[in-house]
């Protein structure tokens, strides 16, 4: 019997008087693959960096112990650890931007690292730089290797990243949140890579990642945590297809799929089949800057929203959707192109002749950190659009806000309390009630839920779906996450470039993609199903090559 | 990049021209009787008129200002009294007090003032950004504690207050070193490199407290970021991780001081040059300050300025050039 | 560049204190014990100042009465006793030649120090904060404008410029007040930069889209949204800039050309103990320990205010972990 390649026993890890890791144990073979999976403060990254040792000297206690390819990671000196990291153990961090160094280029930094070690010529070093480099994927890389990071894209710089990791052939490679700030379509051409090389040159893998379907696509065994603490542990076929841990069941519940129904549906206050639209844009277009630096962020976007129904808009980083989305709310004066609300012209009125219609057309913004003034209670930011309106009485305001605080799920008594006492999915929701306060026609929820945990995501997008059945609302959803826009949506747009490649029914666009783009995205979005990934891989391959 | 340097070099013009009106209004127009101001208190009522005259003073205010920047652009004639002196092209006048022209006087002034600045300057970078990289590699002990204090106390003890310490240590109470002059480099390096040493040391010795500060704060400010935890994560030691990643991250700011440093003190170190008797641009400058030659005055606060515009606009583009991830806009 | 050195130089983050009141500013300020330290130095030194006449009156003297009795006449004006002739009578001594009491000197000369300090950092800020607020929720013609002037700003060297204006502002205009107007006038530029990039990233958060959206007009907005976030990077680079104008001022007065005996200030002290410091040292390391600890006592506090408004940035300083401020504000909002 071999000893495993990674073996953690009784792991616990403390930050001052925080447990983020509390008793963990585990092992991976050599060459096998395994998911560690959990919501944020799970303590799976903690984990993760625990076995290259990285907690070393941040003021954070670990105990237990933990084995890496013939290491003690916890008993290891300074020459011993040095020599694990890169060159047995290899990890892969998150964001691909900040982690190379942006005043190197990519090659040089390749090379130091290969050349800590092994003991060649500076020469011998960028060489090794520049094959792996062409290994994970990066075309006419001799000369791409003297590039900066700055000047890749964000799928390059992951390429790159696992170049790096690549370079000194260890067993094994830890990614955490590899594919996190990549677009699906990116994502996917990372998690096939890191499948063709594990494949090719038997490394073992541990991947750490908040997406089941993430996961799902690219290890044999999951491991499912919750609060520092191992919630259940598989195959992945078993824990996905027959989850034995409640918290398992509820996290694959919420998880959006593709081909799920529509949460909640058109309520009473729909409006008639046959009624005017609520809001129309014809032709908008928006540029930023001027001369040659121009860029069309918006180029001749159509479309209409009626009152109760949902209009997703989907589309990768760059493609104009919150730029568009911030035009239908008139926060971005449109260029060119017409915005009609409720039958007038609105597109190119000025600041304060919008201030009727500014009240009717609401935005839900993404980062629930930026969207809440930190300096003011959360009561007075809801109760900013009644003052704003002219209500003078406190007593009235107080109780308006904290019905308003009720409904989407808050403590009333929480009024005076500020942003940063609040979690996340709870700041959402306090946005979501300083939008109801304005008494909406509209509502332009801009990726909304994409900060948030699953199983809040799912909150928050029941209530959407509530409220907007209650007051029959028109809402549109703005997302990058394919399987989220299907959950909320009647009718659903994908943007590319600017502009909407295709539009229709929800049902129509997500069975039968017509256009070859929304094809390929709708290919790149994980399967829950491990079965299917084989069987995805080849189709994306296939229409990588088309 | 070149569209950048040319935004910025455009920029540069039209701030000096600027300048130039805001100078000439404060001193030529405000005052009032300018004439008797720029002659001097011991003109006599002939040579007033002819100030008059020559600066075109009888003319409206536009005319007058024209003639100054024609003055500079193209160089003038003065009439002496015994006959006309030509002046060339950057023309900052002539002073009415010692006769001599106000250009030929600052660049007799420049070497002096130079020897000063650029023998400081190494002295101050080289303390300044070792100090900074000293107590970041020995953050935490007891070294980087005494390190932020003594920039501390750097920063907060006056230049003149220094060198007067120093002086009164090292010429009278200890006599190591001889009281600082200065002596010509072409005329004997080595004493020109004792008479400074003083007031090298001592300007560096303020200076390098910024330096250490920026340097430290760069530092750690990059230390702090996710791609020195990638190295750290593929086994490269502290020592390189410090030496070249977060050095790295420093020298953009700090080139970018030194330049915006550079151009102010060739405007004249003036307090180290009036305490240390250091006959160059800033003490010559307090000199026409304290007997009032108008023309002395606006012509070196010229040149200074002319020397802060430059030296920001080459901070902008050495920055550019140094943080290549700087958007150029 | 500069911009990008003076914001890094005052640190905070516009999201960087979450509504901390004046309670928890106080409490991080006090749990620091150099800045307490120092806070209780300039406090002294202000009460000191406050109370010139008192504390004269008290020790039985006044800055201007000289006493002829108390020198050398014979060797040129040396005070007679020990330590400059420290006493009972004279706390601090006397001055060489006149004999003038200088304690009274000394607290006389503080009132002149922190007063014109005191005037020139409001003006600095004051004008600052106006401008770069106007640059940053004006238009682009409006911002253009203010950015061009405060480039201008940037480019009046103070120093040279203080000389030259020294010399032809008649002797009769109030030269502290003069003091004042020129550091005030020619020095705001630091701040106003400040202001202006800090407001335009808060401008583009949205919080202020939100308040926008809620139907608020653009002046409701700047007092309410945006104002609170601005008063800690502003009330940071005013801690800063305090000190440097004590220097200022103490350095005009160093060259002879700020304020005029018989006013007495440090700096001007200065200039005169320059040729006694041999016989009599008091004379010297009086005003220039006084300098040395006014100023390195408000640099400390300025470090402390920093820290007890902005933790991030503090810690990025003492401890160095931290902040990823850069990345952050240059991340794309359009997406």
């Amino acid at each position: 019997m071999t000893t495993p390649l990674v073996q953690v026993e009784d792991l616990t890890i403390d930050f001052g008087t925080v447990r983020a890791v509390d008793g963990l144990s585990f092992t991976l073979e050599a060459g096998a693959a395994l998911g560690v999976v959990g919501e944020s403060g799970s303590g799976k990254s903690a984990s993760a960096s625990a076995l290259l040792g990285l907690h070393r000297g941040t003021g954070a206690r670990v105990t237990g112990t933990v084995r890496v390819a013939g290491t003690d990671v916890g008993a290891a000196d300074e020459a011993q650890l040095r020599a694990l990291r890169g060159g047995k153990a290899a990890m892969v961090f998150q964001d691909p931007l900040s982690s190379l160094d942006p005043y190197y280029t990519v090659g040089d930094q390749i090379a130091e690292v290969y050349r800590v070690h092994n003991s060649v010529s500076r020469r011998a070093a960028r060489a090794r730089a520049v094959e792996v480099l062409d290994r994970v994927g990066i075309p006419d890389a001799a000369r791409r290797a003297r590039s900066r990071p700055h000047e890749f894209s964000g799928g390059m710089r992951q390429r790159a990243l696992i170049a790096m990791a690549l370079a000194c052939e260890p067993r094994l490679i830890v990614a955490d949140e590899p594919t996190t700030a990549l677009d699906v379509t990116v994502q996917a051409q990372i998690l096939d890579l890191l499948h063709d090389l594990r494949r090719e040159t038997g490394m073992g893998l541990l991947l750490v990642t908040h997406d089941v379907g993430v996961a799902a696509e690219s290890v044999d065994d999951i491991l499912v945590m919750r609060h520092g603490r191992a919630v259940e542990r598989g195959p992945v076929s078993e824990v996905l297809g027959a989850p034995s841990r409640p918290y398992t069941r509820e996290l694959l519940a919420s998880v959006p799929r593709l081909d799920g129904g529509r949460v909640g549906g058109p309520g009473p206050g729909a409006a008639p089949p046959g009624a005017g639209p609520l809001l129309e844009a014809v032709g908008l277009r928006r540029e930023f800057g001027r001369g040659a630096r121009r860029v069309t962020a918006v180029d001749g976007v159509s479309l209409t929203v009626r009152a109760g129904e949902t209009l997703g808009i989907v589309g990768e980083s760059g493609s104009g959707k919150t730029t568009l989305g911030r035009m239908l709310v008139r926060l971005e004066d449109p260029t060119a192109g017409r915005l009609r609300y409720g039958g007038r012209e609105i597109g190119s009125l000025p600041e304060k002749d919008l201030r009727p219609f500014r009240r009717e057309l609401q935005m839900v913004f993404q980062d629930p950190v930026a969207s809440l003034n930190p300096r003011r209670s959360v009561g007075e930011s809801v109760a900013d659009p009644l003052r704003a309106a002219g209500e003078t009485d406190e007593t009235r305001i107080r109780d308006r806000v904290s019905g308003l605080l009720e409904r989407v799920g808050l403590d009333a008594g929480r009024y005076e309390r500020y942003p940063h006492e609040f979690s996340g999915g709870q700041r959402q929701r306090i946005g979501i009630a300083r939008v109801l306060a304005a008494e909406p026609k509209l509502i332009v929820c801009d990726e909304p839920v994409s900060a948030l945990d699953v199983t809040t995501q799912a909150q928050v997008i029941a209530l959407l779906a509530e409220l907007q059945g209650e007051l029959g609302i028109g809402l549109v959803f703005i997302a990058h996450d394919l399987a989220v826009v299907r959950q909320v949506s009647d009718r659903v747009a994908v943007m590319r470039q600017g502009r909407i490649v295709e539009q229709g029914a929800v049902d129509e666009v997500y069975g039968s993609p017509q256009d070859p783009y929304t094809q390929q995205l709708l290919a790149a979005v994980p399967t829950l199903d491990p079965a299917h990934a084989a069987a995805r891989r080849a189709t994306r391959s296939e229409l990588a090559a088309a | 990049m070149t569209g950048f340097l040319l935004r910025r070099l455009g920029g540069a013009v039209f701030v000096l021209l600027a300048l130039t009106v805001i100078l000439y209004a404060v001193f030529y127009v405000a005052p009032g009787d300018v004439a008797q101001i720029a002659c001097g208190p011991r003109c006599s009522p002939a040579q007033v008129a002819q100030v008059t005259e020559q600066l075109r003073l009888d003319d409206p205010v536009y005319t007058q200002y024209w003639h100054f920047l024609q003055g500079i652009v193209a160089g003038q004639d003065f009439s002496t009294g015994t006959g006309v002196e030509h002046c060339s092209a950057p023309c900052l006048g002539v002073s009415y007090q010692s006769d001599q022209q106000v250009m030929q006087l600052i660049l007799t002034k420049l070497p002096v003032t130079g020897s000063l600045v650029i023998g400081a300057f190494v002295c101050w970078i080289l303390l300044g950004v070792g100090t900074g990289v000293l107590s970041v590699r020995r953050r935490g002990r007891v070294t980087e504690r005494v390190l932020t204090w003594l920039t501390l106390a750097g920063t907060a003890t006056p230049v003149f207050v220094i060198g007067l310490l120093l002086i009164i240590v090292f010429c009278s109470t200890l006599q190591w070193l001889p009281s600082p002059a200065y002596v010509p480099f072409t005329q004997d390096p080595e004493q020109w490199a004792w008479g400074l040493l003083l007031p090298w040391v001592s300007l560096a010795l303020i200076e390098s407290a910024k330096y250490a500060r920026l340097t430290r704060s760069s530092m750690l400010e990059t230390l702090a970021e996710d791609h020195v935890r990638t190295f750290r994560a593929y086994g490269v030691s502290e020592r390189a991780i410090v030496g070249r990643h977060a050095l790295r991250g420093a020298v953009a700011p700090v080139i970018a001081l030194s330049a915006l440093d550079f151009g102010s003190m060739f405007g004249g170190a003036v307090l180290t040059e009036s305490l240390f008797g250091i006959p160059g641009i800033g003490r010559e400058l307090v000199h026409a300050v304290k007997v009032v030659d108008l023309p002395v005055v606006v012509g070196m606060v010229l040149v200074t300025g002319f020397f802060v515009v430059l030296a920001n606009a080459l901070a902008d583009m050495l920055y550019a050039l140094a943080d290549r991830r700087v958007v150029l806009s | 560049m500069s911009e990008a050195l003076l914001v890094q130089e005052a640190g905070a983050a516009p999201l960087a204190a979450p509504a901390s009141g004046a309670r928890q500013f106080w409490r991080r300020l006090r749990a620091q014990r150099a800045a307490t330290v120092a806070a209780a130095v300039v406090l002294l030194l202000f009460l000191a100042a406050l109370a010139a006449p008192l504390l004269s009156a008290l020790a039985g003297q006044d800055p201007d009465t000289y006493h002829p009795d108390l020198v050398d006449s014979a060797s040129g004006g040396v005070p007679i006793g020990s330590f400059g002739g420290i006493g009972a009578d004279h706390w601090f001594g006397v001055e060489p030649q006149t004999g003038r009491d200088l304690f009274a000197r000394v607290v006389y000369g503080a009132r002149v120090s922190l007063g014109v300090a005191v005037a020139a950092t409001f003006l600095q800020v004051v004008i600052g904060v106006v401008v770069g607020l106007a640059a940053a929720l004006g238009n682009r013609w409006v911002d253009q404008v203010l950015s061009r002037i405060t480039d201008i700003n940037v480019a009046l060297p103070l120093m040279v410029i203080a000389l030259g204006l020294l010399a032809v502002v008649p002797p009769s205009f109030p030269r502290p007040v003069l003091i004042a107007l020129v550091i005030g006038g020619i020095n705001w530029a630091g701040t106003s930069k400040i202001v202006r990039a800090q407001a335009l990233t808060l401008k583009s958060l949205d919080f202020v889209s939100a308040a926008r959206l809620g139907g608020r007009g653009r002046w409701s907005i700047a007092r309410r949204e945006l104002l609170p976030s601005l008063a800690a990077p502003v009330i940071t680079y005013a801690a800063l800039l305090f000190p440097v104008n004590i220097t200022v001022e103490a350095a005009l007065s160093f060259l002879g050309v700020g304020i005029k005996p018989p006013t007495p200030s440090w700096g001007q002290m200065l200039t005169e103990a320059d040729t006694w410091y041999q016989s009599a040292p008091t004379y010297l390391l009086l005003p220039a320990g006084l300098l040395f600890v006014t100023v390195l006592a408000l640099t400390v506090l300025g470090e402390g205010v920093r820290t007890a408004l902005d933790p991030r940035a503090a810690s990025r300083l003492s401890i160095g972990t931290g902040r990823k401020q850069r990345g952050e504000r240059t991340k794309e909002r359009a997406s």
